[in-house]
């Protein structure tokens, strides 16, 4: 079974958060593989290791995305498709969906796995996107996923419980933080990786014309603050006197 | 006059609540249509309508609900097609977004997502997205027409126009393979009383109450004051609680007359969900814990420690 997994590489959520003056994500900051990817692959991994077959990991990014995809490898991936090219910069969803569209397509792949979304604040429309342009069924939100008899089954979380939701394959799954633990490269993974093939491509290569951005920033502006109110140290009792104060003040009680 | 056109989402044949919520903008930029689809989209016209629909595009194929995103969006392509409109809203909600996905990928238009309100400017429209984590508001002009933009529950208030829609019968368009991705079935979790969404306190606790095995002090307040216990995405993930429970981005948005985070660092995708409530009350050990920062009042202390004490004193109050 061919599993193509797609990956990011986002700012670090945890490295400390900054701007440049022009409001774009400042670009020294840490970059990582996206850690809902990283779910992405694991789940993969489960899922080869099951049924045999092979992960592949695309991506779309700059040359240095290269990393996220080594990631990837070293946890076990089989190898690696990165699209990068000048014009990338500044893509939406839908370019970034038709740019991984027309480097999966040719792999004819029996699933593709995303995250339900990445941590760089975007909000999950790739995905949709993507299922869309690859002529596939999408089954989202799972948190997890089964395999049998050429039908794909998983557990979409919803907000009050879940669904259980069935496709034949290939299908599109999105898969979400909580569906598996990510393993840590090996040393060995590691090694191996440096070996496993990681095909560029560019937009010319793929076919990909740019056409005009589906939306244009017209301005970015600081959020309304709420105001800080008063902070209290609490020494055992004043904690729940402040509180209670509030919330009589409040009328809820 | 625009031509504005509203998804209304319809869950298990109910109306969505952040669906009636959008007319109250939608009703603003145009003339407004509304578009329901599956079992219960006749039904729902009545509501639609008082909120200021004057056509109801309807059509009660179960197919609508059996199947994920795929029949919903043919059947939006096909009225598209005939009708063009300028905009059409869809809620930010699971459901809601997948097919506004794929809806926007199969026109090609592209959409804007997470938006927390939508105007019309110069003859196009312009939505103000959070950006960088809800520090700052950007606003993006759609190039696109339809403009297709998802807007955020809780964003606007739903009021009742008290007009009436027509209710128009449209083909349901479900092409030969677009039944595919099927649900077979729903289980719900236990859901708490009180619907967090709709509570006017909602108590939240973090990673900062240590382990699920303490999260007991949290439903315990919630119940003492007849509210809803919410969470921040990093309990949910850990498996503490489930994830109707999420406050966030990513989660649920509250807009209570009183929050109170217990044990949550403040990031601004849990805060970007409850910044909208009256009073924001904060128990955290850390001084300098970013929630404390945007608090009306912040307690630095062990919420272990304060949290049963608290509801004690709630109890007792109320008990007078
Ligand atoms: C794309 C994306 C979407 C996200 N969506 C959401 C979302 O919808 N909702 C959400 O909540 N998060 C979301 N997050 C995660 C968010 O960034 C934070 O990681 C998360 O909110 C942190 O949860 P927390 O505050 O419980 O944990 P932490 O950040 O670990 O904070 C724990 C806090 O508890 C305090 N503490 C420790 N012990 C005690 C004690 N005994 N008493 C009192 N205080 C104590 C600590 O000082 C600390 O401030 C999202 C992240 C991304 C990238
Ligand atoms: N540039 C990209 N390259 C590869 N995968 C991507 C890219 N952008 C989005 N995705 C995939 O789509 C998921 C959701 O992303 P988003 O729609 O940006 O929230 C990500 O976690 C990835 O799996």
């Amino acid at each position: 079974m061919k599993i193509v997994v797609t990956v990011k590489q986002v700012p670090d959520p945890n490295s400390s958060q900054g701007l440049d003056p022009d409001n774009t994500v400042a670009r020294d900051r840490e970059v990582v593989l996206d850690p809902g990817d990283e779910c992405g692959i694991e789940m993969g991994l489960q899922l080869k290791e099951a049924h045999g077959g092979e992960v592949v990991l695309v991506s779309m990014g700059p040359e240095r995305a290269r990393d996220a995809i080594r990631k990837g490898l070293s946890m076990g991936a089989d190898r690696g498709i990165l699209i990068t090219d000048d014009h990338l910069a500044g893509a939406d969803a839908l370019l970034t969906a038709r740019v991984l569209a027309a480097a999966i397509e040719p792999e004819s792949p029996e699933l593709v796995i995303c995250a339900t979304e990445s941590y760089d604040g975007s909000t999950g429309m790739v995905p949709p996107m993507l299922a869309e342009l690859l002529g596939l069924p999408q089954l989202t939100f799972a948190k997890h996923v089964e395999i049998a008899d050429g039908r794909v089954t998983v557990h979409r979380q919803t907000e009050e419980g879940y669904q259980v939701v069935e496709a034949a394959t290939p299908s599109l799954v999105t898969v979400t933080a909580g569906i598996a633990e990510p393993r840590y490269a090996s040393l060995k993974g590691i090694m191996a990786a440096r070996s496993k093939e990681v095909k560029l491509f560019t937009f010319t290569d793929l076919g990909i014309e740019q056409g005009e951005p589906s939306e244009t920033v017209e301005s970015i502006i600081d959020a309304e603050a709420r105001k800080s109110g008063e902070v209290v140290e609490d020494d055992g009792a004043i904690g729940v006197a402040k509180i209670m104060a509030v919330l009589q003040a409040a009328k809820v009680v | 006059m625009p031509k504005i056109w509203v998804y209304a989402e319809l869950n298990q044949g109910r109306l969505t609540t952040t669906s009636l919520e959008l007319f109250t903008r939608a009703r603003e930029l145009g003339n407004v249509d509304a578009v329901a689809l599956g079992p219960g989209a006749v039904n729902a016209a009545e509501a639609l309508g008082r909120h200021g629909a004057r056509r109801v595009l309807v059509n009660e194929d179960a197919a609508f609900a059996e199947y994920v995103a795929e029949p919903a969006t043919d059947c939006l392509a096909a009225l598209v097609a005939q009708e063009r409109p300028d905009l059409i809203m869809f809620g930010f909600s699971p459901d809601s977004r997948e097919v506004a996905g794929r809806l926007a990928a199969r026109l090609g238009t592209g959409l804007i997502s997470n938006a927390m309100d939508v105007e019309a400017v110069n003859g196009g429209f312009v939505a103000k997205v959070p950006y960088f984590g809800g520090a700052k508001v950007a606003s993006y002009r759609a190039n696109a027409s339809p403009a297709i933009v998802l807007i955020r529950p809780k964003s606007f208030e739903i009021s009742d126009s008290g007009d009436q829609a027509e209710v128009i019968a449209v083909s349901a368009s479900i092409g030969e393979g677009s039944r595919r991705a099927r649900i077979v079935d729903r289980l719900e979790e236990a859901a708490d009383k009180v619907k967090l969404e709709d509570a006017r306190i909602v108590v939240s606790g973090g990673r900062g109450l240590g382990g699920p095995e303490n999260f007991h002090f949290v439903h315990e307040l919630a119940d003492a004051l007849g509210g809803a216990a919410g969470a921040s995405r990093a309990v949910v993930d850990a498996g503490w609680v489930p994830y109707a429970m999420q406050v966030g981005q990513t989660g649920k948005t509250v807009r209570p007359g009183v929050y109170i985070a217990a044990g949550i660092s403040g990031a601004m995708q849990h805060t970007v969900g409850m910044k909208g409530s009256k009073v924001i009350v904060a128990i955290n050990k850390d001084r300098d814990a970013p929630i404390l920062k945007m608090a009306d009042l912040g307690v630095v202390g062990d919420a272990l420690k304060i949290l049963p004490k608290l509801t004690e004193a709630v109890k007792a109050r109320k008990g007078q």
